[in-house]
């Protein structure tokens, strides 16, 4: 509601990665509209605390339903938004911060479950809104202005412990390429169980990677990014562990289980053969 | 004379039958028309450890386990001796001969419980031969406890009359092997049958039951003492398309479930403990911003961090009041009884919708697992104020405004932001100062409509009060019958809703010498809550992790009186 809203002050920082990825979620959206006919607010976004959470409140165009709360908790309130209206798109954008540190005991539980939302995670490997601290993605070694001496304590690699918990889609994107994410988001929107889509969205400020993640001919610096193969089969998971021993980031669909059950599906199912009493005849087994 | 009641404390290893038999008892006695509530305290393990269970029965309304023991039931040698000496000394002790020998009381009988149930045929009617002897001992007529066999087993199965006639023997045997001793307690009064419907409930079936009344459709919790029954009766009951019960992976998952099932339009509600309650506390702040309908409920148990599991205190109330950061003041429902945890829990949802935000039902261990006859419910009578929802069009202030506002449901126009931080009308965050100011008047303001007429009260004339809270009622009640009858100069007053207090309630509480709070914790939360409206209040506070003793009570109360009204004459 940026434009619409002046009360409304909060700014990314020029060059900020997560315009691309804001960008890419209205693209995804727009065509999900087009594509279904249902409108705008029946999406429904949930966003961290952090810079990326901020998301929510600067889409433009049409407006969904956003739900702003508490750090590391997207997650669960999109369980319970999801669970009691399975008929809602529901989304999640949040940062590593917010995702992987305060909430990652949050990612086990809805893998098993393979609640069917999509979740948009924008990672720059920093803590931005607080100035700089590190994050579980912040490599070994970094200094940060939490880790004056270098950071003791190893980056963790959020592709692979998503494969591991078992999330049933997961991809990797790039902020800085708008239309390719919304398409990456799209695919995570319409697999039917819990959707991963891990954004490279590097902070000017505090951890500007855009040169390590491009490349930078003119400084030597070769990309960390690399496209995934059209030859890799997604739904086979040691292929998808392979492709995450080769180092630098992948772009596309790592991995994607479309055999699973979504939760909400596996609910139906339950009440087709199952179904409650009566509160009277309930009440019944107590009497004397 | 008659005896009016009676009760007998079941004791020994876990395992042993010892909740079993104390509640085939009180149901036994009910279907013959008597009164019976269970009160039990078990060991934090899964099989073995010392507990027990005490059922009272009586001709009236049952209102507290009651003080003293007449009867009880050892199934070891630990039991009898933790627990004798609260036997009074014409009372008696039937000890369980084929597990021990007991010499040295005189009230002690012995009844070779396995051994008369093995002569029956069957092993497992141990518990009917205890309640056979013990009917005998109040000369309780066996047909009652015929029928209530027979109604029991009669399952529509092959095997039914073999296991009635079983029983019966076992009763019957029960009964014969104490008359033979002579032993006997006098004679309990007939029953008055009701001639309304009843119920045997525990506190948290009745929790779990007026929330489906109410139309609860999401339920998520995760397992603690003593709240777990709870849990376990939303996953079997609250079942079909548009509802979903689920065991989360914690108390965080619990409470957040709830706000996105609030905010998507649904009747949410959990149920917790001290330990899960705490871990809630930044998400009912969030359902306090964002607007939020939802209902925690909170069983309480005793102490901090994991404290006292499995025992009974009024600990929780200034955590449920002021659970979070940031002004912050939670609506607060306690019940008393097992009646009013059905009741409560239907005004918790009602209260959630009516304000669009959290509500905290408090109950306690003492409740939550005591067994208690009640009137059957009248579900016709429970109405639902529903939630304001909005219908117009896109482009609503959700938040505009100093009170209360129509809820948008997501899927329809008037897409908003439920917004964690101060926000303003869209729900955008600004830390404007004003903004802040309208939104914190705004969150307060709604309060005002849980506002309720209806509180409890006697010999309001009186300017000293009794008034107690949550599940120290039953005591309490029983007490001032008594000091009523003794003449002690003290007035009644009892509401479940501790905020907001009834403001009718509120003016008449301010107007008194001195308000006397029972509860069950140190610091006397209550009575400090009351004298912050400006209340005279004074606590009587108890934190053995047990309820009140009835004797204790009348006691306390008159010392109080008596004190309170020499410092008047000497003014």
């Amino acid at each position: 509601m940026s434009k619409k809203n002046p009360e409304y002050d909060f700014k990314w920082c020029p060059g900020c990665g997560d315009f691309g990825v804001r960008r890419a979620i209205e693209y995804a959206m727009i065509d999900r509209l087009e594509e279904t006919g249902l409108p705008i607010e029946n999406n429904v976004v949930v966003a961290g605390i952090g810079c990326s959470g901020n998301l929510v409140h600067l889409i433009e165009g049409g407006q969904p339903y956003g739900f702003h709360g508490i750090h590391g908790r997207s997650l669960p309130i999109a369980f319970g938004t999801k669970m009691a209206r399975p008929d809602l798109n529901v989304m999640v954008v949040a940062g590593d911060g917010d995702f992987l540190s305060i909430g990652g005991e949050h990612i086990g539980p809805q893998a098993a479950r393979n609640l069917n939302i999509c979740a948009v995670i924008m990672d720059n490997g920093v803590y931005g809104l607080t100035k700089g601290q590190s994050s579980p993605t912040t490599p070994l070694g970094e200094i940060t202005s939490s880790t004056p001496f270098g950071k003791i304590e190893s980056g963790i690699n959020p592709l692979e412990l998503y494969l591991t918990l078992g999330v049933s889609f997961i991809a990797s994107g790039f902020s800085a390429q708008p239309r390719p994410l919304a398409n990456l988001i799209t695919q995570g929107m319409e697999h039917s169980g819990f959707s991963i889509v891990h954004v490279q969205s590097p902070c000017t400020t505090y951890n500007d990677t855009f040169d390590q993640l491009k490349g930078n001919v003119k400084k030597g610096i070769e990309p960390a990014l690399w496209s995934v193969p059209e030859d890799h089969d997604a739904s086979d998971k040691s292929a998808a562990y392979g492709l995450l021993q080769q180092g630098g980031v992948p772009v596309g669909v790592v991995y994607s289980d479309e055999t699973r059950l979504s939760l909400d599906q596996q609910v139906e199912q339950m009440w087709e053969k199952n179904s409650s009493r009566p509160l009277e005849e309930l009440l019944d087994t107590f009497k004397f | 004379m008659q005896m009016r009641d009676f009760v007998v404390r079941f004791a020994g290893e876990g395992g042993q039958g010892v909740v079993t038999s104390a509640e085939g008892l009180a149901q036994t006695s009910t279907q013959a028309g008597y009164h019976a509530l269970t009160f039990a305290t078990f060991p934090s393990q899964i099989l073995g450890g010392p507990t027990w269970t005490q059922a009272r029965i009586s001709v009236n309304e049952v209102l507290s386990p009651g003080d003293d023991v007449d009867v009880l039931v050892a199934f070891n040698q630990e039991a009898y001796d933790t627990h004798h000496e609260d036997v009074r000394p014409e009372g008696v002790v039937i000890f369980n001969s084929n597990e021990f020998q007991l010499e040295g009381d005189s009230r002690g009988f012995g009844l070779p419980v396995e051994d008369l149930a093995k002569a029956t045929g069957n092993n497992r009617a141990a518990n009917m031969v205890i309640i056979g002897a013990l009917a005998h001992l109040v000369h309780m007529p066996q047909e009652f406890l015929e029928e209530f066999v027979t109604q029991r087993f009669t399952r529509g199965r092959a095997g039914d009359d073999q296991i009635i006639s079983s029983n019966i023997a076992a009763l019957t045997s029960g009964r014969e092997h104490i008359a033979a001793s002579g032993l006997s307690l006098g004679d309990l009064a007939p029953p008055t049958r009701p001639d309304w419907q009843q119920v045997m409930l525990k506190g948290n079936e009745a929790v779990s039951l007026g929330s489906l009344a109410a139309g609860l459709e999401i339920y998520a919790g995760y397992p603690i003492s003593p709240a777990t029954t709870i849990l376990l009766f939303m996953e079997r009951n609250l079942v079909g398309p548009g509802k979903f019960a689920y065991q989360v992976s914690s108390e965080i998952e619990s409470i957040t479930t709830l706000l996105g099932a609030g905010f998507a339009g649904k009747k949410a509600m959990t149920a917790t403990a001290g330990p899960g309650f705490s871990l809630m506390s930044e998400g009912l702040g969030l359902g306090w911003i964002a607007e939020i309908p939802l209902v925690v409920v909170n069983v309480q148990r005793g102490g901090p961090a994991t404290g006292l599991p499995t025992k009974t205190e009024q600990s929780d109330l200034m955590a449920c009041m002021y659970p979070a950061h940031g002004d912050v003041k939670m609506p607060i429902i306690a019940v008393g009884t097992v009646e009013e945890c059905f009741f409560g829990a239907i005004k918790a949802i009602e209260w959630a919708e009516r304000y669009q935000g959290p509500v905290v039902l408090m109950t306690e261990m003492s409740l939550a697992e005591r067994v208690q006859n009640i009137p059957r419910p009248d579900l016709s009578k429970v109405k639902i104020d529903g939630r304001k929802i909005y219908t117009g069009n896109n482009g609503y202030r959700r938040y505009a405004g100093d009170e209360l506002s129509p809820m948008p449901v997501p899927g329809n126009p008037g897409a908003y932001m439920a917004n964690g931080s101060e926000h303003d009308d869209f729900g955008d965050t600004t830390h404007l100062p004003a903004r802040h100011v309208q939104m914190t008047e705004r969150r307060f303001s709604k309060i005002k409509l849980l506002e309720e007429d209806d509180y409890e009260r006697d010999r309001a004339e009186e300017s000293i009060a009794f008034m107690p809270w949550g599940g120290s009622k039953g005591p309490a009640l029983e007490a001032y019958n008594q000091l009523k009858e003794h003449g002690v100069p003290v007035g009644w007053y009892y509401t479940m809703f501790l905020n907001p207090l009834p403001p009718r309630l509120l003016e008449e509480l301010k107007q008194k010498e001195l308000v006397i709070v029972p509860e069950l914790n140190y610091q006397g939360q209550f009575a400090s809550i009351l004298r912050s409206h400006g209340v005279k209040a004074e606590a009587i506070t108890q934190y053995t992790g047990l309820p009140f003793k009835v004797r204790d009570l009348v006691e306390r109360v008159t010392e109080m009186t008596d004190s309170s009204q020499k410092e008047t004459v000497k003014a």
